[in-house]
């Protein structure tokens, strides 16, 4: 079986006047099913830009990507915008739920877009919201709710979809702590179900709970490997125990 | 993502931003009004003149005569004419305007009568309700008598009332010996404000002896023009020079207003257009604005995997929805002004044309969709990632 998400040879360069500027300098990144992947880096790595190109939100310059065993390099926007519906689910640093939509409704966009029946929207939409806690909160708009129910329902709308991989682009930067190890813990429950994560954190505390971590560097990866292998990472993580 | 889910997406998008809809409505609103209005009053207007002439007969041919060097033309002469027209003309009368001052009793009031022979009864149709016409008689005797339409009827005698009194003329005393039938409403200025009177009495009234009317009347509708030049060809050798004498037949007279009217009617409803096209710029101005305020939403929902038709959709018909909202209030606000003018500065009912409803509705849809093609492509093209970072 090909892996789920396999990089090779990654540039994506910007030309800003007469220099270039490589964002991601050749990296190759092959990502099984069921793992829980930490790319981690400082700003300014590329690791951003490389979760960009995993989510397909963005594409790259040169290089192979493909997705489930299909090269999907040279897709158009538009079968890309169905590569994002039927394999990816996004958890943003700032949530972006739409505030004049319901929980409900945000939730339920990604079914939409992918041409769901109404009663089906709304059936998978509620057990999506049940699952993290906020099928009472499901009339409310999001400024009704505090950040760390809004990110919640941010993953809800990740997992309606049933994407194969979830994407979570430092998903507890704009929480306290308590919610960001809650966010966390939940985290650590979806990939213990069996959920391919790959989360994009700065914070060397938070890699430290991955399963894998990949590091970043001037858009180069430096390392890669187990958690507990990266030098930094491994101190942090017993920083995090004591 | 079906129409109605767009839609529905739309209403509540227009509705969370009331004001600033409103506004992009309004030159919509005043664009589809102001033709609605025009087109209305125009069409009531034109009607309105229309039925007036039709009133005198579409088939009446009018002829005046500037007498010169003793060169005119006697009744008797046009009677004869007519009769070897007989194919082309049904009949003719002299028709003399006598204005001035019409008074019964106490009450008085400046008017007009119309010295006429007896074969004007084939000319307009009347029909006499009480005592009889004009006959020949009256005319060979230039009797003061007259007959008179119901408005004279009920302003001066109270109706039933009317046989036998005297109506007079700038001083002339006149029996009235027959009273027409209503045929309108009785009201000033209507066709049962009427007086006639035997010619050779209007001649008399006049003080100048002379003829220089004549009311013909065509067999049919389709022979006027042809009687028309008929007519001239038989004043031409009468009287020779053809700037002595005029004809022209009611036919001519509406065919020409009506192109006046419409040549107005196309000026004005392009002038009220060029709103139309303001209220069309707004809408793209205020999608455009839109598209870059929703930047963020746009990225969101392309992250989702919204395809760029959807996004396209959802601004087409936001705007659509948006100019449609303001067609239809145009619509009724255009028409209830239309209805409201109509009484107070035509003093007719006015009933808006459905053709110029139909049209403005479809321009308006159309507006809604062309201003919007232009955002809508805009957003549909944005990069998602671009559009996600956009703050």
């Amino acid at each position: 079986m090909p892996p789920l998400v396999e990089l090779e040879d990654i540039y994506k360069i910007y030309y800003m006047g007469d220099s270039e500027v490589h964002a991601l300098d050749g990296i190759s990144l092959k990502i099984e099913k069921g793992e829980f992947v930490a790319i981690i880096g400082k700003s300014g790595s590329g690791k951003s830009t490389c979760m960009n190109i995993i989510g397909c939100l963005d594409v790259a310059t040169k290089g192979t990507y493909r997705l489930n065993g299909k090269n999907i390099s040279n897709y158009t926007d538009d079968e890309l915008a169905e590569v994002r519906n039927k394999m990816l689910g996004f958890i943003f640093q700032q949530y972006n739920l739409l505030p004049k939509l319901t929980l409900l409704e945000n939730v339920a966009l990604p079914l939409l877009y992918a041409g769901v029946s109404d009663s089906e929207q709304k059936e998978r939409a509620l057990r999506s919201l049940d699952r993290v806690g906020l099928k009472d909160k499901a009339k409310n708009f999001p400024s009704q709710l505090s950040g760390g129910q809004q990110q919640r329902a941010s993953i809800a709308r990740a997992l309606a979809g049933n994407p194969s991989v979830i994407l979570a682009d430092e998903p507890t930067g704009a929480l306290d702590s308590k919610t960001g190890r809650e966010v966390m813990q939940f985290l650590q429950e979806l990939h213990r179900e069996g959920n391919t994560i790959v989360l994009i954190t700065h914070d060397n505390s938070i890699a430290a709970q991955a399963q894998r971590v990949v590091r970043i560097t001037d858009g180069k990866i430096v390392y890669d490997g187990p958690a507990e292998g990266d030098e930094i990472v491994s101190k942090q993580d017993k920083a995090g125990d004591a | 993502m079906g129409f109605g889910k767009c839609f529905k997406m739309a209403i509540s998008t227009i509705w969370a931003s009331k004001v600033r809809s409103f506004l992009t409505m309004l030159g919509i609103i005043i664009g589809i009004a102001a033709v609605i209005i025009l087109v209305s009053l125009m069409g009531g207007l034109t009607q309105q003149l229309t039925d007036m002439f039709a009133e005198i007969g579409t088939n009446t041919i009018q002829v005046s005569i500037t007498p010169r060097n003793g060169k005119k033309v006697e009744p008797d002469e046009m009677y004869k004419f007519a009769e070897e027209n007989k194919g082309l003309i049904n009949d003719v009368s002299p028709d003399i305007p006598v204005s001035g001052t019409v008074k019964a009793g106490t009450e008085n009031e400046k008017g007009k009568a119309e010295g006429v022979s007896e074969r004007f009864l084939n000319i307009k149709i009347l029909n006499v309700e009480q005592g009889r016409f004009i006959q020949y008689s009256d005319i060979v005797n230039k009797s003061n008598i007259c007959v008179i339409g119901t408005y004279q009827e009920q302003k001066f005698f109270g109706k039933g009332s009317a046989l036998g009194k005297k109506l007079k003329i700038n001083g002339t005393p006149l029996t009235v010996v027959g009273v027409l039938e209503e045929k309108e409403d009785s009201a000033s200025g209507s066709g049962d404000d009427v007086i006639y009177i035997p010619y050779t009495t209007a001649i008399r009234l006049n003080g100048n002896g002379i003829v220089s009317i004549y009311g013909v009347n065509a067999v049919d509708e389709d022979h006027v023009e042809e009687a028309t030049s008929v007519i001239k060809q038989f004043l031409n050798k009468k009287i020779g020079d053809d700037d002595y004498y005029q004809v022209i037949s009611m036919k001519e007279m509406i065919d020409q207003m009506s192109t006046m009217m419409n040549s107005m009617q196309t000026v004005l409803v392009c002038i009220a257009g060029i709103s139309l096209l303001v209220g069309g710029i707004g809408i793209m101005n205020i999608m455009l604005v839109s598209v870059t305020e929703r930047t963020r939403e746009i990225g969101i929902r392309k992250s989702l995997g919204a395809k760029q038709k959807n996004i396209m959709m959802q601004f087409v018909i936001e705007a659509g929805t948006v100019s449609c909202i303001g067609g239809v209030i145009g619509i009724i606000f255009g028409a209830l002004v239309a209805v409201a003018a109509g009484k107070l500065l035509l003093d007719a009912t006015i009933a808006p044309s459905v053709t110029s409803i139909i049209v403005a509705f479809s321009v308006s849809v159309a507006i809604g969709i062309g201003f919007g093609y232009l955002p809508a492509k805009k957003a549909a093209q944005l990069n998602p990632i671009d559009a996600l970072r956009y703050d």
